[in-house]
């Protein structure tokens, strides 16, 4: 990738982490979720989709559906970055003259569904693939999994029905970052090894480290990777990347900061000293 | 036009229509090879199969998805109250073998809480047809309809020649009675007519109204026999909680109404699994078990 293009994924990133950290306090949000994949949102809708703010209709669009839905603030920011949304808008975060809750919904342009629920994207994206198949359009469709929502067994469901169904059409990609809602995932049902358990379902994946652009853009090359084939990008990310003072801590899910606290992690996300943070986490699962 | 024929039909003339099921095909079993493409068998996967049926429609399709009705509306209902429901998108669910239909399948596929639990979603809509010629005269205006819908599947041959004039939200009212007024949605309407006759004979007026929709339901008949008929008799294969029975409490409670009511549904327990005509004698389902609790209320 070149220093330019670089600079500037990177530079919105940065960005997009900022809106993250001021939604994190007056009410809150899903911090530490909506940092280990804000770097991926930022490259899928800046580099790879065919997706921009005059073809949010368009039926030959790219799609893609946010299936773990709490990690939405990360989807905000991007918006706010790229002109789907004012920028303004993001202080209606959590307010009643507005859509910006703790999960996605449709009434923000380029929320293809809403979710919040999880295990069920990638069942909706199993039915807009097979359509645009049928219309012989070739749109990617792209669906962003927690690696804790690989719990449900509605995912396991649609992966068997959509690598029986051949959608090569499909690129979902897990959010990485290890942790579920209170607990390290390996800890309490493990998933590894994720890569084999999809190929076994008919499947072709592929693992990339989701903080870095680079490895993003050779992993995001080409699809499908086996014609046929759903895809399955295993992006390795860490829960809170960016902001030490919460990087993969299990204790740091879900935050409501105070505005000093929401100060000192804008002022640690641009290099200054690591916060001692007060706040208890709201555990709400 | 049979059942098949209609959605043939529909397919035919409409690209938005697509047909579905989640490895159900009883009432859809020529289908596959005269659509195509436009038929889509997920497996036994009720769950993924409303959340492909909502992929569709965001894509312009109206999915018609078929499944067992109570694992349709019980294995998938978080889908259906999630994807479906909150989307408010143009998904037409079609159960199979509902209410008493499943005969001796076992309470496993008893759905008799099917409606209390669709009808309780905003935005879906419940049509109960009461057999199988009612289903072919209204079939085409719920799917055509933009709203999502649960249908009782009902393929029970007619003993009564219904009105063709079929409207989302208006009951057909075969009859009006001073003495009683039987309610009655899907199956048990031919029931309902062989009780009508029992109480005529005995010198009885008595009105019938078959309900069609459940949801959107017709309040202004159901409001005209409390008026005029002395007993109202509701009569449902369903549990009594959340049913006609609830659906006729709410209203007549909304509207300030006190009259008598007798309900006549499954109470708080699962129907004895057996052919359809002995679960009807067990239970106390037949016309003539029907008029008989009636005169002895």
């Amino acid at each position: 990738m070149n220093s330019e293009k670089l600079t500037e994924l990177k530079d919105t990133a940065f960005k997009v982490r900022e809106h993250i950290i001021r939604m994190s306090g007056n009410g809150g949000c899903f911090i530490g979720a909506s940092l280990s994949c804000a770097d991926l949102i930022v490259y899928l809708y800046k580099e790879f989709l065919n997706v921009n703010i005059n073809n949010l209709k368009d039926p030959d669009r790219d799609y893609l559906f946010l299936s773990k839905g709490h990690d939405v603030p990360a989807l905000y920011g991007t918006f706010a970055e790229i002109g789907f949304i004012e920028k303004e808008r993001l202080k209606n975060h959590l307010k009643t003259n507005d859509f910006i809750y703790w999960h996605p919904n449709r009434n923000i342009p380029g929320i293809e569904f809403h979710s919040g629920s999880l295990g069920h994207l990638l069942s909706v994206a199993t039915g807009v693939a097979i359509d645009c198949k049928l219309r012989k359009q070739n749109n990617k469709i792209v669906v962003i999994l927690g690696d804790g929502e690989l719990d449900e067994g509605s995912v396991w469901e649609a992966a068997l029905v959509a690598g029986a169904k051949k959608l090569d059409n499909i690129i979902a990609v897990v959010d990485r970052n290890h942790f579920q809602a209170n607990i390290e995932t390996e800890k309490l049902i493990p998933l590894n090894p994720i890569s084999d358990k999809f190929e076994a379902f008919g499947w072709k994946t592929k693992s990339c480290d989701g903080h870095n652009f680079d490895d993003l853009e050779k992993a995001f090359s080409e699809f499908p990777i086996e014609t046929g084939k759903p895809n399955l990008v295993i992006a390795e990310t860490r829960r809170g990347k960016g902001l030490p003072s919460i990087e993969a801590r299990a204790d740091r899910w879900f935050a409501n900061f105070t505005n000093d606290e929401v100060e000192m992690l804008l002022k640690e996300l641009h290099g200054g000293k690591i916060t001692e943070l007060t706040s208890e986490t709201i555990v709400a699962r | 036009m049979t059942y098949e024929e209609i959605l043939k039909d529909l397919v035919d003339k409409d690209e938005r229509f697509m047909i579905l099921t989640a490895e159900n095909r009883a009432a859809i079993r020529n289908l596959p090879d005269k659509i195509g493409d436009r038929f889509i068998d997920t497996g036994i996967t009720e769950q993924t199969m409303v959340g492909v049926a909502a992929g569709l429609a965001l894509r312009g399709r109206i999915p018609v998805a078929h499944a067992l009705a109570s694992f349709l509306t019980m294995r998938a209902f978080e889908f259906i109250r999630t994807d479906v429901g909150i989307g408010n998108l143009p998904v037409k669910l079609v159960g199979g073998f509902s209410g008493f239909l499943s005969e001796a399948n076992g309470p496993t596929h008893q759905a008799i809480e099917d409606v209390s639990i669709m009808r309780g979603i905003p935005n879906v809509n419940v049509f109960c047809p009461a057999d199988e010629e009612d289903m072919l005269i209204g079939l085409r205006k719920v799917m055509e309809s933009p709203e999502p819908f649960y249908i009782r599947y009902n393929n029970l041959k007619p003993s009564y020649k219904h009105s063709e004039k079929f409207e989302i939200g208006k009951a057909e009212v075969v009859s009006e009675g001073k003495d009683v007024t039987i309610i009655v949605y899907g199956v048990l309407f031919g029931q309902a007519i062989e009780a009508k006759e029992i109480l005529e004979k005995k010198g009885l007026s008595v009105g019938l109204i078959n309900l069609r929709t459940v949801k959107p339901v017709d309040e202004e008949a159901i409001l005209n026999a409390a008026v005029n008929s002395k007993l109202l008799v509701t009569l449902e294969d369903h549990f009594i909680t959340g049913g006609l029975y609830s659906i006729t409490a709410e209203l007549f409670l909304r509207n300030k109404i006190m009259c008598d009511v007798l309900p006549i549904a499954l109470k708080d327990s699962w129907f004895k699994p057996a052919l359809l005509q002995d679960v009807l004698e067990y239970e106390g389902f037949t016309g003539k078990k029907i008029a008989d609790r009636i005169l002895a209320n």
